[in-house]
């Protein structure tokens, strides 16, 4: 049995941790300000799509690669995972985007209007062109923390002990007081109840000004989502971004005008300038964090390389830095 | 170099530092292009005494000038408090003056613009008007106090170039002695260089790199292009004919 190991913060980098390092034998205590997951933690109000080949258009290979291993590991760890794939669509005036994107993903197909009816039927009268990625997959960030959460308390990793052992910070922005170069994106999201409208799988609207992505929850239920404002502040939703995202929800489906709006959340998502995660040691303390907006995407990853830093002595092939040897 | 209100600046590319993919890259396409100045949106980031804090020291890390905008404001007063607030958090005069005046191309609101442009010069601000390449409305910019004028090559984001070649030679000529920028529009480093072909002093570029799928790559190519344009419209290049003129003396032959 190794030392054991003491974890700040219950949001999913914490709780993966915990469950990483659990499931290899090692004692865990999580120390986080509630007693379970919500919504103070920012990733209560993710996305929860797993979905790498999107987040390479714009993000590190590193991010691809380690993105694609997410679903199998939360299916390990108890997470209920739909594995539908992603739609993406535009406007006919936007299909331009389509065409870069297209190129910027290499795994995606191109529907037409009968492929897209074939897998989204309530789309196709919408839209003629769409690209479909097959092999991503999504699941409900709420349900997903609360299940890893039940699942260690079962296994006996304890919330309220004290701290011991080896502390590893998983606070996320919190950590901003110890690490100068994280920084807050605030993302502003809206939960709405449409019954006219069904989707199978997220859908990501490209918009050169407005791009949107929605997550089929069940039961009538879309998670829209959402802004990316270089702002740490965690509290204000902005009439102007749930316009806009209302907006684009508008234009995938004018039926979404009718929808039961249930819920607009706002946080701030943590990142390091290059917006890629980072294990680092300063001190005693080793620090996890700097998941962006890749939280479910990556958490896994960034807990299966601290852990095997910790347990193995193995040094990450990625994402690692430590300040001790500058 | 062109010199904007008093100060010379480094370099003839300006870059935004809206839609990177991360700090990290934009910070590496300034490094790489050597471009001299940054424009800052300030609207949509502000709204509290931290917001945008992080973002915009890392923003003065870059050490390259910063030129704040109104980018989003459509509406006279809206611009005014922007400048205000651009003021007070980045201790400049300098301010990109936007008054968009139609939502979808975001062409600028010609009226609302020389009315802002009035009350901010009377307020000491040294404004960088984006204007259309309208003759009317920069002589109207330049009464208002503008020592620099901006016209767009296209509207924002679109990438299609100098929609307008005629009007912005024209513009040049008229105004041999205030500084023009090309903003908006550009899509292409080839397009910058006909800008700088033009004898315009600079361009600003922004979607055209940050969207690029290698962003520090486009910001060089910009570079370079706008560099080899400026020694094109200082070469004092040849006028186009019709007739070909070889290059090399052809003894021997009668004239043609």
């Amino acid at each position: 049995m190794s030392d054991p190991f003491t974890i700040l913060g219950g949001g999913v980098c914490g709780l993966a941790m915990a469950t990483e390092l659990s499931s290899r034998g090692a004692k865990v205590t999580v120390i986080d300000l509630k007693d379970v997951p919500g919504a103070h933690a920012c990733s209560w109000w993710a996305g929860g799509m797993l979905a790498p080949e999107c987040e390479g258009v714009s993000a590190e290979p590193d991010i691809v690669r380690q993105g694609r291993k997410a679903a199998a590991w939360w299916e390990r760890h108890g997470a209920t995972i739909h594995k539908q794939g992603t739609l993406v669509v535009a406007l006919g005036r936007d299909h331009s985007d389509l065409a870069t994107f297209a190129r910027r993903a290499p795994a995606a197909k191109t529907l037409n209007r009968d492929g897209i009816g074939a897998i989204e039927p309530h789309l196709a009268e919408r839209f003629s062109k769409a690209l479909f990625l097959p092999d991503e997959a999504h699941l409900n960030p709420r349900e997903t923390l609360t299940t890893l959460h039940e699942r260690l308390e079962q296994t006996g990793v304890t919330f309220q002990g004290k701290a011991q052992g080896q502390m590893i910070d998983c606070r996320g922005l919190a950590a901003r007081d110890t690490l100068a170069d994280l920084r807050g994106v605030k993302g502003e999201m809206l939960v709405v109840r449409c019954r006219d409208v069904t989707l199978s799988r997220p859908v990501r609207l490209l918009h050169p000004r407005f791009p949107l992505y929605i997550v089929p929850r069940g039961d009538g239920v879309f998670m829209l989502g959402a802004t990316q404002i270089e702002t740490g502040d965690r509290t204000r939703a902005t009439v102007r971004s749930i316009m806009e995202l209302m907006n684009a929800a508008y234009a995938l489906h004018p039926a979404f005008a009718e929808a039961e709006l249930l819920e607009i959340g706002v946080d701030a998502r943590p990142a390091f300038p290059d917006n890629a995660p980072r294990i680092r040691q300063m001190g005693d303390r080793i620090y996890a964090n700097g998941l962006f907006r890749h939280g479910f995407l990556l958490a896994p990853a960034l807990a299966r390389m601290t852990a095997d830093l910790l347990l193995d002595g193995t040094t990450p092939e990625v994402w690692y830095e430590d300040h001790r040897q500058r | 170099m062109p010199t904007f209100y008093n100060t010379k600046v480094t370099s003839r590319l300006m870059l935004g530092t809206a839609q990177y993919p991360s700090p990290a890259i934009l910070a590496e396409a300034f490094r790489q292009s050597g471009a001299g100045i940054a424009t800052v949106s300030v609207r949509r980031e502000a709204g509290g005494e931290q917001a945008g804090q992080d973002f915009w020291a890392l923003i003065e890390d870059l050490g390259v000038a910063v030129l704040p905008n109104t980018a989003g404001c459509h509406s006279v007063r809206e611009a005014i408090t922007t400048a205000q607030m651009a003021r007070d958090l980045f201790e400049t005069n300098w301010i990109k003056l936007e008054v968009i005046g139609h939502a979808d191309t975001l062409q600028p609101d010609p009226f609302g613009l020389v009315e802002a442009a009035q009350h901010l010069t009377d307020d000491g601000f040294e404004v960088f008007p984006y204007c259309t390449e309208d003759l009317v409305l920069c002589d109207r910019l330049v009464e208002a106090g503008c020592k620099v004028l901006m016209p767009w090559g296209a509207p924002i984001g679109t990438g299609l170039g100098l929609n307008n070649v005629y009007g912005l030679r024209s513009l040049r000529a008229h105004f041999p002695d205030v500084p023009l920028v090309v903003d908006a529009g550009l899509g292409l480093p080839s397009q910058a260089a006909h800008a700088m072909e033009l004898g315009y002093d600079a361009v600003l570029v922004n979607t055209a790199v940050a969207k690029a799928g290698d962003p520090v790559a486009m910001a060089q190519g910009f570079a370079r292009a706008v560099e080899a344009g400026a020694l094109a419209a200082q070469a004092d290049p040849m006028d186009p004919r019709d007739m070909a003129a070889p290059s090399t003396p052809v003894f021997g032959k009668a004239f043609l």
